[in-house]
C-alpha cells in the first residue's frame, strides 16, 4: 500500500515516484541510476564515481560552473553519491525553484559533454580524493576486507576504484559507461515535498518524456559470489599507533526476509544503526559488544554496519582496539561474546528495545524532506517503496527466535573475513 | 516588516522563527529557556549550552573541561553508567555533552512522548554527577586513543599547527581536547572539582523544539532546573586581546606513510559580536563556499584539478576565531596549491567582488533559510544563536533585509580589514618532509 505516493512509468521507461509533503516550503528531487561499482569490471573500477563527477562538468545548455551557482543562488542544495548499486543526484530547493533542478537533470541524463580537458582535471581531483581516503587506516583495512570477501562478485572493490584504474581510464571508458547506463529505462525520478502531484507529473512528462527510450544495453552478467568455505584473515600494516578490527560477515540483500531479523540483531549486538542518510544515530553503550569490549577495556569504541543492497553484501563490526591490547586479544573477547549470543538468544526485552529504537530513528528521519525523498528512490533500487512503508511493521514482527536463527546462520567463522590493522607505531615529528 | 528587495527569493517571513512563535522564559537562577513547536514529526530536540569551557582550565590541565563534560553521563548520585544509558537507549533517545573553548554544549533527541525522561536525565547529570573513578579512568583511556588518532590525522594536525602559529600565547592556540601529555594527568577528582567550581545555571541556555506544546516545554524545563543554584559559579574570564601576525609564518608537520597533505592558510577573523560579522560571512561565502566552494573551488579544484576539497571558513564565536582556507592535496602539489590560494586571496582583497557575485550570494543566504529551518535541529540552533549572541528573537525575520543591504564596498572593506595576504599563518601536514 502506498498511501499518498504517486507511482508511474513514462513511455520511455523512466520510473517516477511523487510524494506530497506540505510541512515546509521545500522540494527534494532525486534521480537514481541503477549503476554503481557493482557494474564495474577490472580495469575500469571507479568508473561509476568518475562519471558522477563528470555529470557536474556541463552540458551544452548548462555549461560547467553554471549549474552550481544557479542552484546556490536560489538557496538550494545539491550533491550526488555513488555507491555499490546506484548513483544518485539530488537537489533540495525552495519549492518555487524546483523547475531548475528538473530541467538540469533531464538535460544531463543524455547530454553531458565529457570534455577531455575537464576529464583530465577531474581525474586529478578523484586521485586526490582517493589519497585522502588512504590517509585513514580504517579505509585501508575495509578495502582489504572487501577484497577478501568477494573473489567473484564485483562488490570486491571500493566505490572509488583502484588507483591504477583511476590513472589509466580514458574519457571513452567513461563515456561508454554513461551511454550504457544513463537511460530513462534505468532510472528512478523520486520527488518529495511541497507540490501538487498532477501538475508536477505533467511537467515531468514535458521535460523527461521525450528523452530517447534507448534500452539499456545488457551489461556483463553479474556473477553470484560462491559460498565462503572457511574463515579468511587479512592483515594491513600502516602508519599510526592505533590498531583496528574489521569483522565482516556475508549477509543477504535488503529485500531478503532475514534483513529485518539482522537489523534487530545488529541493534542488540552493536547498537541501532541509523538507516537514514542524514542526521545522526544514537549511542550504543548498552549494546552487548560495548559491554564486552569497551567496558572491559579491550576497545575504545565498537560499532556495526548493515546496508540494504541488491546482492548479498557484508554485515561488519568495527572496533578501535585500545593500545594496551593486541587485536588478537580483542578478537578473542569478541568471539566469546558472539558465542554467548549463540548460547543465550537475545531476550524479548532486547527485541522490544530494538523496535523502539527503530521507531525513534524512523521519526527522526522523517523530519527532513530530503531524507523522505531519499527513501522514495533508494527503496526502489533494492526492493520497492512498499519495503520502506512496511519497514516499521516488519521490524515490529521480528521475534527473538528469528533473531537467534539469523545469528546461528550468519555469525559463524566460516562466513566471515577478519581484518586486522597493525600500526607501525611511527610518531609524528615536526 | 519590509519586504525583501526585488530579485531575491521571497520568503514567508512569518514561517521563520520569530517573537510570535518562540516562547522564552528567564528563570531567577539565570537559565534562559526557549521553545518552539513543530508537530510535523513526532520527535523533539533539546539543546543548549553552559558558560564553562576550556578557557576555565589551566593550560597544564588541557582537556579538563572536555573530560568533565564527557564524564557527566558516567554516573550520578542515584544512577550508574549502565542505568543512565539504559534509560535513554531503550527509548531510542540520545543525550550527549561536549566542551569547546568558551562553552559546554549538549544535545538530546527523543520521541516527543519521552521528552520528560530526557529532561530529568539532563538535569540529573548536570547537577549531581559523581565521576566514578573507574569510569573516569576508562574514559580517559578512550580520550587518549582518540588523541592518538587525532595526532595521526593530517587535517587535524594541520589545524592544530595553524592555531598555534596564528594565536601564539593566546588561549585560542590550544586545542579544547588537550594533548596526550595533559590528558594523561587528569583524574576523576580533578573533573569533580572542576564541575563543582564552574558548572551552574547562570548564563545557561536551553532550547526545546518539536512536537510538544511550547508552554509545557517551558514548565517542564523549569521543574527540572528551576531550583539549581551554584554560588561558586565564577564569571568566565574575559578573552585576552589577540596580537596579529608580523609576517607570513609557516610550519610543516611530517606524518610518514600518509598519502595526502592537508593545508590550512588564513588569519584572524571577526567575532560574532563584530558589526561586520555578517558582511564577513558573505565575503567568506564568495571566497570559498558558494556553489562548489566559491572562487577557491573554481580555481584550485575545477581549473587546476589540484584538490578534492578546498573551502574557506569563518568561525565567529564569542571571540575572534580564524578566517581560514583548508585544502586536501596530493603531496606533490602542496606548493602550487598554496600559491594559488594566496593569489586568490590577494585578488580578493585587491579587486573585491562583482555585483553579480554579491547578488548571487545574498540570494543564497536568504533563499537557504527554509532549508536551514527544516529540521528541529536547525530551528534549535537558530534559537540558541539568537539568544547567545543577543541578536534579538526577530533576527531571522530581519535577516533578509540585513543581507540585502550589504554593499560591494562593505564586502571589500571588511575583507581588507581581516584578510592580509602577507600576514598569514600557513600550516601543512602530510607525508613530505619539513620545508618551512
Amino acid at each position: 500500500m502506498s498511501v499518498g505516493v504517486l507511482r508511474t512509468r513514462l513511455r520511455n521507461g523512466l520510473e517516477v515516484r511523487l510524494k506530497e509533503i506540505h510541512t515546509a516550503p521545500l522540494i527534494s528531487s532525486w534521480v537514481w541510476y541503477r549503476v554503481g561499482s557493482r557494474n564495474e569490471r577490472p580495469g575500469i573500477t571507479g568508473v561509476s564515481h568518475l562519471v558522477e563527477h563528470m555529470q557536474f562538468k556541463g552540458t551544452p545548455r548548462f555549461p560547467a560552473g553554471i549549474l552550481d551557482k544557479a542552484i546556490s543562488r536560489d538557496g538550494g542544495y545539491w550533491n550526488a553519491m555513488t555507491w555499490l548499486d546506484w548513483t544518485a543526484y539530488y537537489e533540495t530547493m525552495p519549492a518555487g525553484s524546483i523547475d531548475l533542478a528538473l530541467r538540469l537533470e533531464a538535460d544531463r541524463m543524455v547530454r553531458s559533454l565529457f570534455d577531455v580537458g575537464e576529464f583530465e582535471s577531474e581525474r586529478t581531483v578523484v586521485v586526490s580524493e582517493r589519497q585522502g581516503d588512504e590517509n585513514e587506516p580504517t579505509f585501508r583495512l575495509a578495502e582489504e576486507v572487501q577484497a577478501a570477501a568477494f573473489r567473484v562478485h564485483p562488490y570486491d572493490h571500493e566505490v572509488i576504484g583502484h588507483m591504477a584504474d583511476l590513472e589509466t581510464m580514458t574519457r571513452e571508458d567513461l563515456f561508454h559507461h554513461y551511454h550504457t547506463y544513463y537511460v530513462p529505462g534505468n532510472a528512478v525520478l523520486a520527488i518529495a515535498g511541497d507540490f501538487q502531484s498532477r501538475p508536477m507529473l505533467a511537467r515531468i512528462r514535458e521535460l523527461f518524456g521525450n528523452l530517447p527510450s534507448r534500452r539499456r544495453a545488457p551489461g556483463p552478467p553479474i556473477p553470484a559470489e560462491p559460498e565462503q568455505r572457511g574463515e579468511k584473515r587479512v592483515v594491513v600494516e600502516g602508519p599510526g599507533e592505533t590498531p583496528y578490527l574489521d569483522i565482516a560477515y556475508h549477509v543477504p540483500g535488503g529485500a531478503h526476509d532475514d534483513f529485518f531479523a539482522l537489523s534487530v540483531l545488529d541493534s542488540a549486538l552493536a547498537g541501532a544503526s541509523s538507516l537514514n542518510l542524514f542526521g545522526v544515530g544514537i549511542s550504543n553503550k548498552t549494546s552487548r559488544l560495548y559491554r564486552a569490549l569497551v567496558e572491559r577495556e579491550l576497545a575504545a569504541s565498537v560499532g556495526g554496519g548493515l546496508a540494504a543492497t541488491i546482492d548479498p553484501y557484508l554485515y561488519s563490526i568495527q572496533a578501535t582496539v585500545r593500545p594496551d591490547h593486541t587485536p588478537e586479544q580483542t578478537l578473542q573477547a569478541y568471539d566469546d561474546e558472539v558465542a554467548r549470543l549463540l548460547d543465550h538468544p537475545v531476550s524479548a526485552e532486547e527485541v522490544a528495545k530494538a523496535i523502539k529504537q527503530a521507531r525513534a530513528l524512523f521519526a527522526y528521519g522523517s523530519e527532513s524532506i530530503t531524507n523522505q525523498a531519499f527513501w522514495l528512490g533508494y527503496s526502489e533500487i533494492f526492493a520497492d517503496y512498499a519495503w520502506f512503508e512496511s519497514y516499521l511493521e516488519r521490524i515490529t514482527r521480528v521475534t527473538p527466535a528469528e533473531v537467534h536463527a539469523a545469528a546461528l546462520k550468519y555469525l559463524i567463522p566460516s562466513n566471515r573475513v577478519v581484518g586486522i590493522y597493525r600500526p607501525s607505531g611511527d610518531r609524528a615529528h615536526a | 516588516m519590509p519586504e525583501p528587495r526585488p530579485g531575491f527569493p521571497k520568503l514567508d517571513i512569518r514561517s521563520l522563527p520569530g517573537p510570535e512563535t518562540i516562547r522564552r522564559r528567564v528563570l531567577p537562577n539565570g537559565l534562559t529557556i526557549l521553545a518552539r513547536e513543530n508537530f510535523s514529526s513526532p520527535s523533539v530536540i533539546l539543546t543548549g549550552s553552559l558558560m564553562v569551557g576550556a578557557l576555565d582550565e589551566s593550560p597544564a590541565r588541557g582537556g579538563l573541561a572536555d573530560l568533565t563534560a564527557s564524564g557527566l553521563m558516567r554516573g550520578t548520585a542515584s544512577r550508574t553508567f549502565e542505568k543512565i544509558y539504559e534509560s535513554i537507549e531503550s527509548l531510542g533517545a540520545g543525550l550527549s555533552f561536549g566542551a569547546g573553548t568558551h562553552s559546554t554544549s549538549f544535545r538530546g533527541k527523543s520521541l516527543a512522548e519521552d521528552l520528560r525522561v530526557l529532561l530529568v536525565l539532563a538535569a540529573e547529570v548536570l547537577r549531581s554527577p559523581t565521576f566514578p573513578k573507574s569510569q573516569m579512568a576508562r574514559l580517559r583511556a578512550e580520550k587518549l586513543t582518540a588523541l592518538s588518532i587525532r595526532d595521526q590525522d593530517t587535517g587535524s594536525v594541520a589545524q592544530l599547527t595553524f592555531d598555534e602559529l596564528l594565536y601564539g600565547d593566546h588561549p585560542y592556540s590550544l586545542p579544547s581536547d588537550g594533548s596526550r601529555e595533559t590528558v594523561s594527568s587528569l583524574t576523576a577528582d580533578a573533573a569533580r572539582a572542576f564541575h563543582r567550581h564552574t558548572y551552574g545555571p547562570r548564563g545557561m541556555l536551553l532550547a526545546v523544539v518539536g512536537a510538544v506544546r511550547a508552554d509545557d516545554a517551558l514548565d517542564a524545563v523549569e521543574v527540572a532546573f528551576g531550583d539549581w543554584r551554584n554560588p561558586k559559579q565564577p564569571t568566565q574570564p574575559g578573552i585576552p586581546p589577540v596580537a596579529g601576525l608580523p609576517r607570513i609564518v609557516r610550519r610543516d608537520r611530517s606524518l610518514p606513510g600518509k598519502s595526502q597533505s592537508d593545508v590550512v592558510i588564513g588569519g584572524i577573523g571577526p567575532s560574532r559580536y563584530d558589526p561586520d560579522y555578517l558582511t564577513a560571512a558573505l565575503a567568506n561565502s564568495i571566497l570559498g563556499r558558494f556553489g562548489l566552494m566559491g572562487r577557491l573551488g573554481d580555481v584550485v579544484r575545477a581549473s587546476a584539478g589540484l584538490a578534492y576539497s578546498v573551502a574557506s571558513s569563518l568561525s565567529g564565536g564569542p571571540g575572534p576565531g580564524p578566517w581560514q582556507v583548508m585544502a586536501g592535496v596530493a603531496p606533490a602539489n602542496v606548493e602550487r596549491a598554496i600559491d594559488l590560494i594566496r593569489q586568490e586571496i590577494r585578488r580578493f582583497v585587491e579587486g573585491g567582488v562583482s555585483s553579480q557575485e554579491l547578488r548571487d550570494n545574498q540570494a543564497n543566504f536568504i533563499g537557504r533559510l527554509p532549508l536551514q529551518m527544516e529540521s528541529n535541529e536547525g530551528v534549535a540552533a537558530a534559537l540558541v544563536n539568537m539568544e547567545r549572541f543577543r541578536l534579538g528573537l526577530d533576527f531571522y525575520q530581519r535577516y533578509p533585509d540585513l543581507v540585502a543591504s550589504i554593499t560591494r564596498e562593505q564586502v571589500l572593506a571588511t575583507s581588507r580589514r581581516f584578510l592580509e595576504p602577507d600576514l598569514m599563518a600557513i600550516a601543512v601536514a602530510g607525508p613530505a618532509g619539513a620545508e618551512g
